[in-house]
């Protein structure tokens, strides 16, 4: 596994000059995923969304490596067709390298629009990495509710009123709907620890086969805080246990790291905008139904992982 | 991109036939406030560089070399990440003037 003088060395494959905010989480990912993969090439395919709008611009583009756009649904599927074509072609002897495959994807993209393209290319098993940048809502359009938002955020279209305050349901577990499909390598991973997601990067594509990393993107729109604290509130999200970092190998699990002491999930809420309004008094019974999700879902995880 | 292209010359499909063509253009003037670097409380442990999301800090021999300011948007990442030496930072953002 790659240190930080290692990935310096290989050299950037997200340029600067694409149009994220100040601050923004996805392109941090697709920066660290392209140093963690760039020792041999790669192909890329992204869906539409935050990342992919604000780095592939006409006549711009901020990758360094072969792209391709795809819909909103589909870059499961596109990515493998491309690598159904590759393996043709390495076979005909057309092409000699050994190139690697992965897709990027937003929360809706993967949670929502594109899970029967992404369920069908990891059973039909592709080599290849998806990438979930999970920033718990759609971004792009402006902030509307997906099924990765948790409960109590609010959007625009789960809006704070005075009936209902912000999203009432629990979001729903991907990774634990991707370690089902069987697939080589699940994993969960964070921006704001570099290591942890590079290695998990590495060792995805070092497996072979379909695999799968959804990684927790703060977003300072979306979420709203000051920019500089994307990083800390990703790691924040660990050590409340509302993400943790684990894997899940050849259907082994494994946490990857656990908090010397469970922060309350206060700590990590009311740092940002959408969660804001749980602040007050009346709304202390949803923060505890919250707290108690978390645990119980702690529990669950620590029970499969001491399997 | 100073002129317009007539379509005959763009590549078909709206193909763009170089990767990486996005460090042509400038988003510093987005900024409101800049990273100012000091290399005497620098321990060269890469943070920012690994966080920034715009690619905007500029390594010398693997070495932090200061800052890329036509990419850099300001968002203060490289700054609150940096431990600096003796929690003296070797980054603070400073507000940008006119």
């Amino acid at each position: 596994m790659a240190n930080l003088k290692e990935l310096a060395a290989r050299g950037d494959k997200f340029t600067g000059g694409h149009r994220a905010c100040a601050g923004c989480g996805a392109s941090i990912v697709a920066r660290q995923a392209l140093l963690a993969a760039g020792d041999k090439p790669v192909v890329v395919t992204c869906a539409t969304g935050c990342l992919e709008v604000v780095s592939t611009i006409f006549p711009y583009t901020a990758w360094d490596v072969p792209f391709i756009h795809s819909a909103f649904e589909n870059s499961a599927a596109t990515i493998s067709g491309v690598e159904a074509a590759y393996k043709s072609l390495h076979r005909q002897g057309t092409v000699k390298e050994d190139i690697r495959f992965l897709a990027f994807g937003g929360d809706g993209g993967t949670y929502d629009i594109g899970l029967q393209a992404l369920s069908g290319a990891m059973e039909r098993g592709h080599n290849m990495l998806y990438i979930c940048y999970d920033n718990q809502a759609y971004m792009n359009t402006g902030i509307q509710r997906s099924s990765a938002t948790p409960r109590g955020s609010s959007t625009t279209t789960s809006p704070n009123g005075k009936k209902i305050p912000g999203k009432i349901q629990f979001r729903k577990n991907l990774t634990e709907i991707m370690a089902a499909h069987g697939i080589p390598y699940v994993a969960q991973s964070v921006v704001g620890n570099w290591s942890d997601f590079t290695k998990k990067v590495e060792k995805a594509l070092a497996k072979g086969g379909p695999a799968f990393i959804a990684v927790l993107q703060p977003c300072r729109l979306g979420w709203g805080y000051p920019p500089e604290l994307t990083a800390e509130l990703g790691r924040l999200a660990v050590e409340t246990n509302f993400w943790p970092l684990y894997e899940v190998e050849d259907g082994r699990y494994k946490l990857n790291a656990t908090p010397k002491e469970r922060k309350p999930i206060g700590e990590w809420m009311f740092q940002q905008e959408r969660f804001r309004h749980l602040k007050k008094p009346e709304h202390q019974s949803i923060i505890d139904d919250i707290q108690k999700d978390i645990d119980a879902r702690w529990e669950q995880l620590n029970k499969k992982c001491s399997l | 991109m100073s002129e317009l292209k007539k379509y005959k010359e763009l590549a078909l499909g709206g193909n763009i036939e170089k990767g990486g063509t996005a460090v042509d253009f400038k988003t510093g003037d987005w900024r409101s406030s800049r990273p100012v670097y000091n290399p005497e409380n620098c321990i060269q442990c890469l943070f920012c560089w690994v966080y920034c999301p715009d690619s905007a800090v500029i390594l010398k021999d693997g070495k932090v070399a200061g800052f890329n300011l036509e990419h850099c948007k300001g968002c203060g990442i490289c700054a609150h990440e940096c431990p600096g030496k003796k929690k003296v930072k070797a980054i603070v953002m400073e507000e940008e003037v006119k």
